[in-house]
């Protein structure tokens, strides 16, 4: 009886400072704290990338345009040459052909996990492919220097390395992400629309390609960039079976480099502050362009979503 | 005459543009059992959200008007809501109990407002699954996941939950729509016996549990209420001919 | 070709892809494993590596990753799931909550070379944290935090809303709720979502070149004190990780054997890397069963 008494009033906020109201407090605090330093983080990384990798343009006053579109990298002869555009198509060459390699098979394993075999493409096949995700970029790379590179040099001229290598090797890594974009559009879809085909006379194939694939178009697109998205920015497993040549090759079978290479590569060797190092964070720079450019994409293909 | 354990003066519910609660003036009676009833989307069930403040977790919703509890309006902006809950207890339309075993659905509200002594606490939790007539039931095994139990004693337990916490008022919103014949029944005469120390404001669309188990009814419709009086005049000699209309099942 | 015949072409060809892909994954994990598991000895596993005579072993490099990821997790942890919760609970639909979404979504897009070189920037030269442990769990952190949060989203978006309200009618105060009602339900998904993030950080190689180092001092595994500077707990020390090192010898590898340690070494880091998807996969089919078991 006591208790309800002292209870009477309990529920006015302005009578005493209450215990819950400070926990509260700790909960809006504490939550705050760590999205705050999530924002500021890539807040941070943004500005001190940029202003590093501006600098070679504002300090060392090399041409932005000269490097974009530059094919010779010499950064150690008496006058420096940094021409990028090696490196650009590298980066943009290995992760589309990835893509081209990946996505017919992301789709067709999608289809098969969700429209053929769903009991046993749920329970093995999607699996597996959740591990391919999961194992490690080195790992990759070291297959690929150990496996595909030889294999290659022996079917091919050249000495195996060079962009073939580096897509391969991605495409493996980016069909986890592709796969399973693929699935969760393909059985998204409502169930009606596919009847509907069935019921017309359609055959499964004629369903999927007419039906499923049109309507999930944006999410499979969506997929395909992240993927690019992914292997763009992928640094060890291509470094490891591209070669590392500053130029553009002739051949899918010549040593070349991507942007994530050279980064890995010099960055090691050059001095902070030197012109030589500088140029590198203005690739990183272009780098995190991309993935601006890439994210922006995709928001875009989201928003078309037709479901 | 009675002392009112609630009552609203002129409250008005918005979900965003749609007026769903229009000028509501009614007082609950201490240690009654109040019946809201209408068609579904009157707005009977928002009404009671809004008595214990759990509108407030919807963002396009608002509240405007009075609602007197004592002495004080707790429907204003310097009502701390979070011990406002503690003395309006709430049982909702499918039973909810925790992911815990029963022994914690019935400890976690008091051992957060305070009772910290194991004693203490195995005292309440006792009591408070006696009060709910669900003792016998759950004695040997109050330390087993709650989700064991049927759909009828799950809702028992949601009520022993809230008079654990010793509430003044218990909002229950349709506590039998989900719940077969039998455990509806256990749980009208449960209502039944709570009113001896409980205001109850129950929420239901079976007039037929109104009649049986309120003291006054209100009838809501389009989110007016129509009439409210005493449970035996409302159905027996209605005042108004909507409110004919609908016990007599013309239309809702 | 008759419809019919373009259908049994194609439902071919899916099947032989699907083929295709767990061979690929069968071929890949077996060509690994076989190769290198050959390599694996207990001697391999502690002892130090050589850096120009053959017999050189991993054993710096295992407990370099282990006690990397240790770190990482404690960071990771605790700030992952409150930018989760204040995400999934507190954040009230506006602008600025869309555009942190929008924040989020770019970090987790982010190339991990390019958080390697911001924590290159400012946690090794800024900070002066130097190549350490504690300078690689840092970019680690940021690299693997939008994907703790969006493991926390999902699991608190899985929780029923009736359990939130059931707390709120008892006067159980928002944080309070969320801490003993909400996060109990969700621990599932966020536990074996950890674990899978924790096969990520002990696979990651790029976040590290220039965070946690590419070298290893000698390490003494008698020396438990952590501010000494051989001890192996000290945290700021640089350490080589086993992913780093594998990528290592394989690009300047001169001992004579580098193969076989790269291939030992890749097995090592497959074996545990399978052992962290298993282990999530069991994990949370068991907290499934437990759960419906219980209904």
């Amino acid at each position: 009886m006591e208790r309800s008494v002292n209870m009477e009033r309990s529920y006015n906020k302005r009578q005493e400072a209450k215990p819950h109201i400070a926990e509260e407090w700790v909960g809006k605090i504490y939550t705050f704290i760590c999205i705050a330093f999530l924002v500021i983080t890539i807040f941070s990384m943004v500005y001190f990338v940029a202003s590093k990798g501006l600098s070679t343009f504002i300090v060392n006053g090399v041409n932005a345009f000269d490097l974009i579109t530059g094919v010779k990298w010499n950064p150690d002869i008496d006058i420096p040459q940094f021409g990028a555009l090696p490196f650009i198509f590298g980066s943009f060459s290995t992760s589309i052909l990835a893509a081209i390699i990946a996505a017919p098979l992301g789709f067709c394993a999608a289809v098969f996990i969700v429209e053929l075999a769903p009991k046993f493409g749920r329970r093995f096949l999607q699996p597996v492919i959740e591990l391919l995700a999961g194992i490690p970029s080195v790992v990759y790379g070291f297959v690929g220097l150990s496996v595909i590179v030889p294999l290659f040099r022996d079917l091919f001229p050249g000495q195996g390395i060079g962009i073939a290598a580096g897509a391969l090797v991605l495409s493996v890594m980016i069909l986890p992400t592709i796969t399973t974009i693929a699935t969760d559009a393909l059985s998204e879809l409502p169930a009606g629309l596919k009847e509907g085909s069935y019921a017309l006379g359609a055959t499964r194939w004629q369903t999927i390609y007419r039906v499923a694939l049109p309507t999930t178009m944006p999410q499979q697109m969506t997929g395909i960039v992240l993927g690019i998205a992914r292997a763009f920015g992928e640094a060890l497993a291509v470094q490891m079976v591209i070669g590392n040549a500053p130029h553009i090759p002739h051949s899918l079978f010549e040593s070349t480099s991507t942007l994530t290479s050279a980064i890995t590569l010099s960055m090691g060797n050059t001095a902070m502050g030197s012109v030589q190092n500088n140029v590198l964070w203005s690739l990183a720079l272009i780098l995190m362009l991309m993935t601006f450019v890439f994210v922006f994409i995709i928001r875009f293909l989201e928003g078309r979503k037709k479901l | 005459m009675q002392a009112n354990a609630l009552s609203t003066k002129k409250l008005n519910v918005y979900y965003g543009e749609k007026h769903a609660v229009q000028d509501v003036s009614l007082d609950f009676a201490e240690k009654q059992v109040t019946a809201l009833i209408g068609p579904s989307g009157c707005g009977k069930s928002t009404f009671l959200r809004s008595l214990n403040r759990m509108n407030d977790l919807i963002p396009s919703c608002r509240v405007t008007g009075d609602i007197w509890m004592k002495e004080h309006n707790i429907n204003g902006s310097e009502t701390d809501v979070v011990a406002l809950r503690k003395h309006i207890g709430m049982v909702f339309q499918r039973p909810n109990p925790f992911h815990k075993s029963i022994y914690e659905n019935i400890a976690f509200g008091p051992r957060y407002h305070g009772v910290k002594k194991k004693a203490d606490l195995d005292n309440l939790v006792e009591e408070s699954l006696r009060k709910a007539a669900i003792w016998d039931e759950t004695k040997d095994r109050l330390h087993k996941s709650a989700f064991a139990l049927s759909g009828g004693q799950q809702q028992r337990l949601c009520i022993a939950r809230s008079v654990a916490l010793k509430p003044d008022i218990i909002l229950m919103d349709e506590p039998t729509s989900a719940l077969d014949p039998i455990s509806t029944s256990r749980v009208e005469d449960l209502i039944s016996e709570l009113k001896q120390d409980y205001s109850i404001v129950i929420v239901t669309h079976n007039m037929h549990q109104a009649a049986r188990i309120s003291d006054k009814t209100a009838f809501f419709l389009s989110g007016h209420v129509v009439e409210y009086d005493e449970t035996d005049k409302l159905f027996m000699d209605p005042s108004q001919k909507q409110t004919s209309d609908y016990i007599s099942g013309r239309f809702g | 070709m008759s419809a019919k015949t373009v259908d049994k072409i194609a439902t071919g060809v899916i099947m032989c892809v699907a083929g295709f892909i767990i061979a690929v994954l069968l071929g890949l994990l077996g060509y690994i494993l076989i190769r290198g598991v050959g390599h694996i000895s207990w001697d391999f596993l502690t002892s130090a590596p050589e850096s120009i005579r053959a017999g050189g072993g991993i054993g710096p490099q295992l407990f370099n990753s282990l006690f990397l990821l240790v770190l990482t997790l404690i960071i990771t942890v605790p700030l992952g799931i409150g930018a989760g919760i204040y995400m999934s609970e507190y954040a009230k639909p506006s602008k600025l909550t869309s555009f942190i979404r929008l924040v989020v979504e770019v970090l987790s897009s982010f190339p991990s070379i390019i958080v390697g070189l911001f924590g290159l920037l400012v946690l090794v030269n800024k900070f002066g944290f130097g190549f350490s442990l504690f300078s690689g769990a840092l970019a680690l952190t940021i690299f693997n935090l939008p994907l703790m949060v969006r493991i926390t989203e999902q699991g608190l978006r899985g929780v029923p809303p009736q359990q939130k309200e059931a707390s709120f009618a008892l006067g159980i105060s928002k944080w309070k709720t969320i801490r003993s009602v909400l996060l109990p339900i969700a621990t599932p998904v966020i536990l074996s979502g950890t674990i899978l993030a924790a096969g990520r950080i002990f696979g990651e190689a790029a976040a590290l070149l220039f965070t946690a180092g590419m070298s290893s001092p000698r390490l003494d595994f008698t020396d438990w004190n952590p501010l000494d500077d051989r001890s192996p707990l000290n945290p700021f020390r640089p350490a080589e990780t086993l992913a780093v090192h594998i990528w290592k010898i394989n690009s300047e590898g001169l001992a004579p054997d580098a193969p076989q340690i790269a291939a030992g070494a890749s097995a090592v880091l497959i074996i545990m890397v399978l052992v962290f998807n298993l282990g999530a996969r069991a994990l949370g089919r068991y907290m499934t069963n437990k759960f419906t078991a219980a209904k």
